[in-house]
């Protein structure tokens, strides 16, 4: 397989003139589990073609963001706004032709092969009147080869690796066919190479396939690699947004993680990288 | 240019979509196959329950009854008034239980999914030993409306139990409201039938579950809760795919999951409800039914829902003609027969790896 090193560090240069429309925003958003707050009075605006890594320490409320810009969590205070509607007053199908999510490893039911789980992903597309068609059954041959999982069509999802059933889950994300894709640690329990091979892929689906791509990640320097965008968090609120150069920086992560760190250029793609030293005393 | 045409196509879309294809081509055939052996089996399952029975009647003279319905003979009467009402009855109640445990596994995400598990079959027994302890009430005819009832109360107490925490119903709050109230219904049930001797003899013939005594007006009265339980099942199918991949994949690929919640729910209380009420608790179908099943159809629900009608209906007829010929003169009611049959069948299920989880 060929590397696409390249698709994540070095975004299409924004050319003059309007800027990117807004495809989803965060307005004053409070969110919360019973009483506890867990995000209270944030804004984010993503816009069209962006790929963003939201980055934060554990319980930051990074995956709650993710989740109710996915519509799973009802926001206690402000909305969430899909191309400039409410997402809470969109119908939910409506939703999930523009905008496809993956949870933190989803689990597929036992003996589903691979072909019939990226199927699901046509779902929305879908209605009592109109069944499986043609259509379908093209966009589901074509997001398998594309995410190399052709050859296993055939097999039960829970008879891969984590790295092919990840594989597997994009796939389906893929033939769902929306233009934004969030997804929520899609590396977590995977080994390193096969952390770069989801990445890739994602990164992959922004550059080919012009997702706008939103993507909860633990591991700062891959999501300095890959994402144009960092939006970094601690406990509910956002502290800093911008490229990975402008947020990657020694002060940000004591701020941010309690780490003292180096930041030094990645080697290899020039991103900032993190050195950690030492954990700061908060 | 001399460029071979396969390396101008976007990689991969032209050759390997032949797999996908022919190993789709397998599994439904595979699906086919094993829907159509039911639909036989089912057939001569219902030949085989009419044919069979206490009196030994050889096949010509039930041929001859069934084709001509002037004969006014007791050899008619056998066959029109017990073995044809019996017979339909048992299609109806087998593949209802069999469909409510697919819809109640799949809403769990449970392999061990019971009907049962949301109080069903409690409020059915609770309310039955009430309809005889203090009404007096003494046949099966009786016995049906109280018995619906006490699901349909059952059911909607263990909702709104497992409704009452703050993350609202979840599989797992019903599953817990619903061993809770079974738990203090059956003490209730006890506690009845310890005082009172009378209400435990007509009691002990309702709770081990029979076709047995059961007319053609208990078929017709259970038949329209049926009915709806089947088509609401249907239609319950695909979200239940959906939801097979977890509420979250579920909302994301746009399933209202409060709705095919519900849905599930008033499917599977009209099915169980109805099935309690005709015959009694009858245990093993919803458990076993769709384990068997899923071995062919796999985890699609739009397969599994009708295949575990049939193979419910086929597993309950066959026990309740096994059970009328292993104990002649006598019968031996079609519960205890399932529970006879189930358990071995149940452990050999569990031990081939494929189909014991979800």
């Amino acid at each position: 397989m060929t590397t696409h090193l390249s698709a994540g560090h070095a975004p299409p240069t924004a050319p003059a003139g309007p800027p990117p429309r807004v495809r989803l925003a965060a307005e004053g958003l409070r969110l919360a589990y019973d009483d506890r707050v867990v995000v209270d009075g944030l804004d984010l605006a993503l816009t069209d073609g962006s790929f963003t890594a939201i980055v934060g320490p554990n319980g930051c409320g990074k995956s709650t963001l993710l989740r109710a810009l996915g519509r799973l969590l009802r926001p206690a205070a402000g909305q969430v706004v899909l191309d400039g509607r409410s997402i809470a007053r969109t119908p939910t199908r409506e939703v999930a032709r523009v905008l496809g999510l993956l949870p933190q490893t989803p689990v597929a039911p036992s003996g589903l092969t691979v072909a019939d789980l990226v199927a699901r992903g046509r779902h929305p597309h879908q209605s009592w009147l109109r069944q499986w068609s043609s259509d379908d059954e093209a966009v589901v041959t074509e997001a398998l080869a594309w995410t190399d999982m052709a050859d296993l069509g055939d097999r039960p999802v829970d008879e891969l690796s984590g790295g092919q059933r990840q594989r597997a889950w994009i796939s389906m994300a893929l033939a769902q066919e929306t233009d934004l894709i969030l997804l929520d640690e899609p590396t977590t329990y995977l080994d390193l190479s096969h952390q770069i091979d989801v990445l890739e892929l994602v990164a992959r689906l922004h550059a080919e396939r012009g997702r706008t791509v939103v993507v909860v990640l633990h591991d700062l320097n891959l999501a300095a690699r890959y994402a144009q965008r960092l939006v970094a968090m601690r406990d509910g609120a956002l502290v800093a947004s911008g490229t990975p150069h402008e947020v990657l920086t020694e002060e940000l992560l004591a701020d941010v993680f309690d780490l003292e760190a180096r930041v030094v250029p990645d080697p290899v793609a020039g991103t900032p990288m993190v050195v950690p030293v030492r954990r700061l005393p908060r | 240019m001399s460029v071979p045409s396969a390396t101008r196509t976007p990689a991969g879309t032209a050759a390997p979509a032949v797999t996908p294809r022919t190993a789709a081509a397998r599994r439904t055939r595979r699906r086919a196959l094993g829907t159509l052996a039911l639909l036989v089996l089912v057939l001569a399952a219902c030949a085989a329950s009419i044919a069979i029975g206490t009196r030994p009647l050889a096949p010509g003279t039930v041929w001859e009854v069934l084709t001509d319905r002037s004969l006014r003979t007791e050899e008619a009467v056998i066959v029109w008034d017990l073995r044809v009402p019996r017979t339909a009855l048992g299609l109806m109640v087998g593949a209802s239980l069999g469909v409510a445990g697919a819809l109640m596994q799949g809403h769990t995400r449970n392999p061990l999914g019971d009907p049962g598990l949301l109080g069903v079959t409690a409020g059915a027994s609770f309310a039955v030993v009430l309809a005889i302890a203090l009404l007096g009430v003494a046949t099966p005819a009786g016995y049906v409306w109280f018995a619906f009832a006490g699901a349909l109360a059952g059911t909607v107490a263990v909702y709104l139990l497992g409704a009452a925490g703050r993350g609202g119903a979840t599989p797992v709050t019903l599953a817990l409201a619903g061993s809770t109230l079974s738990a203090l219904l059956y003490a209730l049930v006890r506690a009845i039938l310890v005082s009172d001797s009378n209400s435990l003899d007509a009691f002990r013939f309702w709770v081990v579950g029979a076709l047995a005594g059961r007319g053609a007006d208990i078929a017709w009265q259970v038949l329209p809760f049926i009915v709806a339980g089947l088509v609401l099942a249907l239609v319950n199918a695909p979200a239940l795919d959906l939801l097979g991949m977890g509420e979250d994949v579920a909302r994301g690929l746009g399933q209202r999951v409060w709705l095919a919640r519900a849905v599930g729910l008033v499917a599977i209380t009209l099915l169980a409800g109805a099935a309690t009420a005709a015959c009694g608790p009858i245990a093993f179908v919803g458990l076993v039914v769709p384990h068997a099943v899923r071995s062919f159809t796999g985890p699609a629900h739009r397969w599994l829902v009708p295949c575990a009608a049939m193979a419910g209906a086929l597993l309950l007829l066959t026990a309740d003609v096994v059970g009328r010929v292993i104990a002649r003169p006598g019968e031996v009611q079609v519960g205890i027969v399932l529970a006879l049959l189930g358990g071995p069948f149940f452990i050999a299920l569990v031990r081939r790896k494929r189909s014991a989880t979800l």
